[in-house]
């Protein structure tokens, strides 16, 4: 019966279009309609939606069908008189008022239904804390000893791929019908259980964003200085992508979100690997690798391995750890080769006078970014990094200053 | 357009002529002339932006212009469009219409009329000045929420002080409005006497006086937020990122009415002019406007479902959205009925009515879906929403100002414009906005969200499609222009009546109307 819906709605959809455009056979690719998902919520407001869709259709039917009548019986060339007497009659415009509060009745009552179950965030068995940032996305899953799935919290930021991004830069020449899923992919994807009730709380680090997978169902917005709710139960395995939906600034357009649904072993052996089964406790993942993952995307920089934080490190391990770090965090807008960007405001770091004035300066920059700008403050980003990318910025695009920062500096400024 | 009011220099008393003529204007046919001349050119200037935007979108991958500067064009586009083109076009034929409509000599407070005009080049001015400064124009949408508009660069006070001085000039254009038709009606012109157009402009008025005070208190306390230490949208000084969604719907929601209302006036005068019958439902076309009206002050909230509202708070504010399908569905059933046993002729004023009948009514359907909460979490901020909102502005509000042009541009330069062209600038605009913004519904419902620079392969077809009818729209309005501009060079004399089927004081004078009309009030039975 679904499907039956869903092959109607197209045909009706494509025979709309055809009639605006006469395309050819080719349309079979082209996306017409909203997707039913996998989630029931999901599946819910498809149904919701193809109901008032056919409503609107038919009054469509109904009121443009008198209005073309008309336009073609009453036409002047064909000799009609005016009927001058007919310019009221209570009885029709009561009846053009009830029929449509009747109809519109009709759809609310679902809609209703629908609302309240979508609302209804209780008893989840997985909650992921989401953060949006500009303009990445942050996730922890919240663990309690006694959780059947996560014990310790444990989390991870994911940014778009290393592909796309390079891709997406203005002339970059990149035919980016060659990268499969263009703007769609990030570097560590959310797992989760199918069949479980997962809760999503929500919240900004810094502007408005939303959190929006087409397929599980629902959007909702992140807010600074509130946590917000959603839940979502898939109910197939597979791979499901969606993006930020709230104008965040520049990069808006690419933040985007990829969330695997995967068995529950899967799942559990993901936990474990990194670091979220009893006993684990890394607080951050670091970025890059994805354990026990092997479907991940094209991983953003090598600079996975959880250096010792405490230890100092070689210029070259700084170096190559910081490039990543900066491409991933920083060129969005200082750009990869450093020179800022005139349009947006974005000062270039190539010369400039903290990357190449005292150090203490330019850590404190990170840590605290430049209020009222959209320098956001860096620090939720591990010592190491934050090291990394200092000496790299120091030491880049001609800014040999020699400087070598360590974690224990970025720590000591804290 | 002055060559055609020229010609009535000897009726002038002491009036000014040359340039000061213009700046020191206080007759009502002069300054709607100035509105519109000023509404038409902003509608180009937002309209390549709009190609800018389109040029972008044409295909994936970032071709011209950065990702910034694209967030600068919709939103340059949209303050553009809406409080350039938009709101000024329909001031400009309240101006010119208002007063023959009523048997008005002139607006109430011809002085205020003069200011209300002058203060809208120096915003504009100042807002178009914002593209070369640091940091760049306003980048954060027209609906300009924090925290992100508060991380625009040295555009940021100009932001603000051109969308005071656009609310200023609304406001004062409002009340001279409201003045005119309250205290200037001829006499026996009792107010359910009015022509609709009076009508709905009498109601959009009074929502402009409620409305725009909300929109400069908002924008006024980003102002002290950024400069002065206050923390009205900072949740970390104890304010409430939300709240400047809330006070900016009631402002914007009662905005979009505002950008109807007199639209609908528009269409209820030209429709039964070319039906050759009155307008069916006189009554309910009034209380259903009013009740629109009304309404438009309770849903603001219908555009922020994905906030995180209270369940109750939701329910609530889909219910009464779906309750304003109800008056619109009353004055669509309405304009049928007119048609309904008339005897129509197609000139290019109908045509466009028709059109926006037709067009405004698909708009309406999507914005019926809009409204059903659940769907609308999957429709929100993605281009089934762009598609909406420019069916209702495009085909709507720009074709019902395009009709009322046709409609009264030979009782304001006293010559027919050229028919056939006329009509080729309709199908041109007509299919080609249908070209433009019908796939966007379908990029929309397949997952592409809006206000973004480049998408997914996936969304290329319709994009590309999407973009051509942009093109081929934006270049047929050329043609607007130049049948205007011939009409006021010259043309076939346009008699009295103008339209056969005309009623109306309006039509009682001569065309071109002259300087100085209804000196003696003229008398309604
Ligand atoms: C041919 C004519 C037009 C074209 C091709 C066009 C195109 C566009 C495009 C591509 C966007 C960006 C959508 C997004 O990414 O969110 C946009 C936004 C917008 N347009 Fe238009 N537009 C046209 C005419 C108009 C008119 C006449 C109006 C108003 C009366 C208007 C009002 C708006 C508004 C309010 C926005 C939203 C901006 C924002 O997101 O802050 N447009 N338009
Ligand atoms: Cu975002």
């Amino acid at each position: 019966m679904r499907e039956r819906i869903r092959q109607y709605s197209r045909s009706a959809v494509f025979g709309l279009l055809s009639f605006f455009l006469l395309l050819p056979a080719a349309l079979a690719d082209w996306e017409l309609n909203l997707m039913p998902g996998v989630t029931p919520i999901s599946r819910d407001t498809y149904q919701l939606h193809m109901l008032i869709f056919w409503v609107c259709v038919a009054i469509a039917v109904v009121v443009f069908g008198v209005m073309f009548y008309s336009l073609y019986m009453f036409r002047r060339s064909r000799g009609a008189q005016p009927d001058t007497t007919m310019v009221h009659s209570t009885k029709m415009e009561i009846i053009w008022t009830i029929i449509p509060i009747v109809i519109l009745v009709a759809m609310a009552i679902p809609a209703a239904e629908s609302l309240i179950k979508i609302e209804d965030t209780r008893a989840p068995d997985i909650t992921i804390k989401v953060t949006g940032y500009q303009w990445k996305w942050h996730y922890e899953y919240l663990g309690r000893p006694d959780d059947p799935f996560v014990q310790s919290n444990f989390g991870f930021f994911s940014n778009i791929d290393a592909v796309s991004n390079a891709a997406r830069q203005v002339g970059s020449g990149v035919d980016v019908y060659q990268i499969e899923n263009y703007l769609r992919d990030v570097d560590r994807r959310v797992i989760v259980p199918v069949n479980k009730k997962v809760r999503i709380l929500l919240t900004s680090n810094d502007v408005l964003h939303a959190w929006w997978v087409p397929e599980l169902g629902g959007k909702r917005d992140a807010i600074p200085g509130f946590v917000n709710e959603m839940w979502f139960q898939a109910e197939e395995t597979g791979v499901y992508r969606g993006q930020c939906a709230e104008l965040c600034g520049r990069d808006h357009g690419f933040m985007p979100i990829v969330v695997e649904v995967q068995p529950e072993d899967e799942f559990a052996a993901w936990v474990a690997a990194n670091g979220g089964a009893a006993g684990g406790g890394v607080a951050d993942v670091p970025g890059g690798s994805q354990a026990a993952t092997a479907s991940a995307g094209g991983a953003a920089g090598g600079a996975g391995s959880s250096a010792a934080v405490d230890m100092d490190m070689s210029m070259d391990e700084l170096m190559s750890r910081g490039e990543s770090a900066y491409l991933t965090n920083c060129s969005a807008c200082h750009q990869p080769n450093g020179q800022g960007l005139e349009v947006g405001g974005f000062p270039a770091l190539a010369g400039s006078a903290i990357a190449t004035g005292p150090v203490d300066g330019h850590i404190g920059q990170l840590l605290n970014g430049v209020p009222g700008t959209a320098m956001a403050s860096f620090a939720y980003l591990s010592d190491a990094d934050i090291a990394a990318i200092i000496t790299y910025e120091r030491n880049a695009w001609g800014n040999d200053t020699g400087d070598i920062v360590q974690p224990a500096d970025v720590k000591a400024a804290r | 357009m002055s060559t055609a009011t020229d010609a009535h220099h000897d009726e002038h008393h002491d009036a000014p002529s040359g340039w000061r003529r213009w700046v020191f204007a206080t007759n009502h046919k002069d300054i709607g002339t100035m509105y519109l001349v000023f509404a038409l050119t902003l509608f180009f200037v937002g309209g390549a932006m709009a190609m800018v935007i389109r040029a972008e979108l044409f295909q994936p991958g970032l071709q011209f212009v950065d990702p910034g500067f694209f967030n600068q064009m919709t939103t340059m586009h949209a303050l553009m469009m809406i409080f350039g083109a938009v709101m000024p076009a329909f001031v400009g034929l309240a101006n010119w219409m208002v007063p023959l409509m009523v048997g008005a000599p002139d607006m109430a407070l011809p002085r205020m009329n003069n200011w209300s005009f002058w203060i809208l080049p120096v915003a504009f001015g100042l807002l178009l000045s914002t593209l070369f400064v640091s940091g760049g124009a306003p980048a954060a949408g027209w609906t300009m929420y924090p925290p992100l508009v508060l991380q625009t660069g040295d555009a940021f006070p100009f932001l603000i002080f051109s969308v005071h001085l656009m609310g200023m000039s609304s406001i004062m254009g409002a009340i001279n409005i409201v003045v005119t038709i309250m205290n200037m009606r001829a006499p026996g012109m009792g107010l359910l006497k009015m022509p609709l157009f009076v009508w709905t402009w009498l109601i959009t008025a009074y929502l402009l006086i409620l409305a725009m005070p909300v929109l400069a208190g908002a924008v006024t306390m980003l102002l002290t937020d950024e400069y002065f230490g206050t923390s009205f949208f900072n949740a970390g000084g104890g304010g409430d990122p939300l709240m400047f969604q809330h006070v900016f719907w009631f402002f914007g929601h009662p905005e979009v009415y505002i950008m109807i209302l007199p639209a609908f006036g528009i269409v209820s005068q030209i429709i039964p002019t070319f039906a050759r019958k009155p307008l069916f439902g006189y009554d309910s076309m009034v209380y259903a406007t009013a009740s629109i009206a009304f309404l438009s002050f309770i849903v603001w909230a219908h555009h922020m479902f994905t906030v995180g509202m209270p369940l109750a708070g939701q329910l609530f504010f889909m219910f009464a959205t779906m309750l304003i399908a109800v008056p619109t569905g009353v004055k669509v059933f309405n304009w049928m009925t007119t048609m309904w046993r008339g005897s129509m002729t197609f000139e290019t004023p109908m045509l466009f009515a028709i059109g926006f009948v037709f067009l405004f009514t698909i708009g309406g359907f999507s914005g019926l879906m809009l409204g059903i909460t659940p769907a609308d979490f999957q429709y929100h901020d993605t281009y089934f929403v762009v598609a909406h909102f420019h069916y209702v502005l495009v085909p709507g509000a720009v074709f019902a100002i395009m009709a009322g042009v046709y409609y009264w541009l030979p009782k304001w330069t006293g010559h027919m414009y050229n028919e056939k062209l006329g009509k080729l600038h309709f199908w041109l605009s007509a299919i080609f906005v249908n070209v433009t913004f019908f796939p966007q519904h379908f990029l929309g419902l397949a997952g592409m969200p809006r206000r973004i620079p480049d998408y997914a392969t996936q969304f290329a077809d319709f994009n590309m499609v999407s973009s051509i009818g942009a093109f081929v729209f934006g270049a047929s309005q050329l043609l607007f222009v130049y049948i205007i501009w011939s009409c006021v060079r010259g043309g076939e004399k346009a008699s009295q009546q103008v339209w056969e089927g005309a009623e109306g004081l309006e039509w009682t004078v001569p065309s071109p109307a002259p300087h100085h009309t209804f000196e003696v009030a003229p008398e309604v039975k």
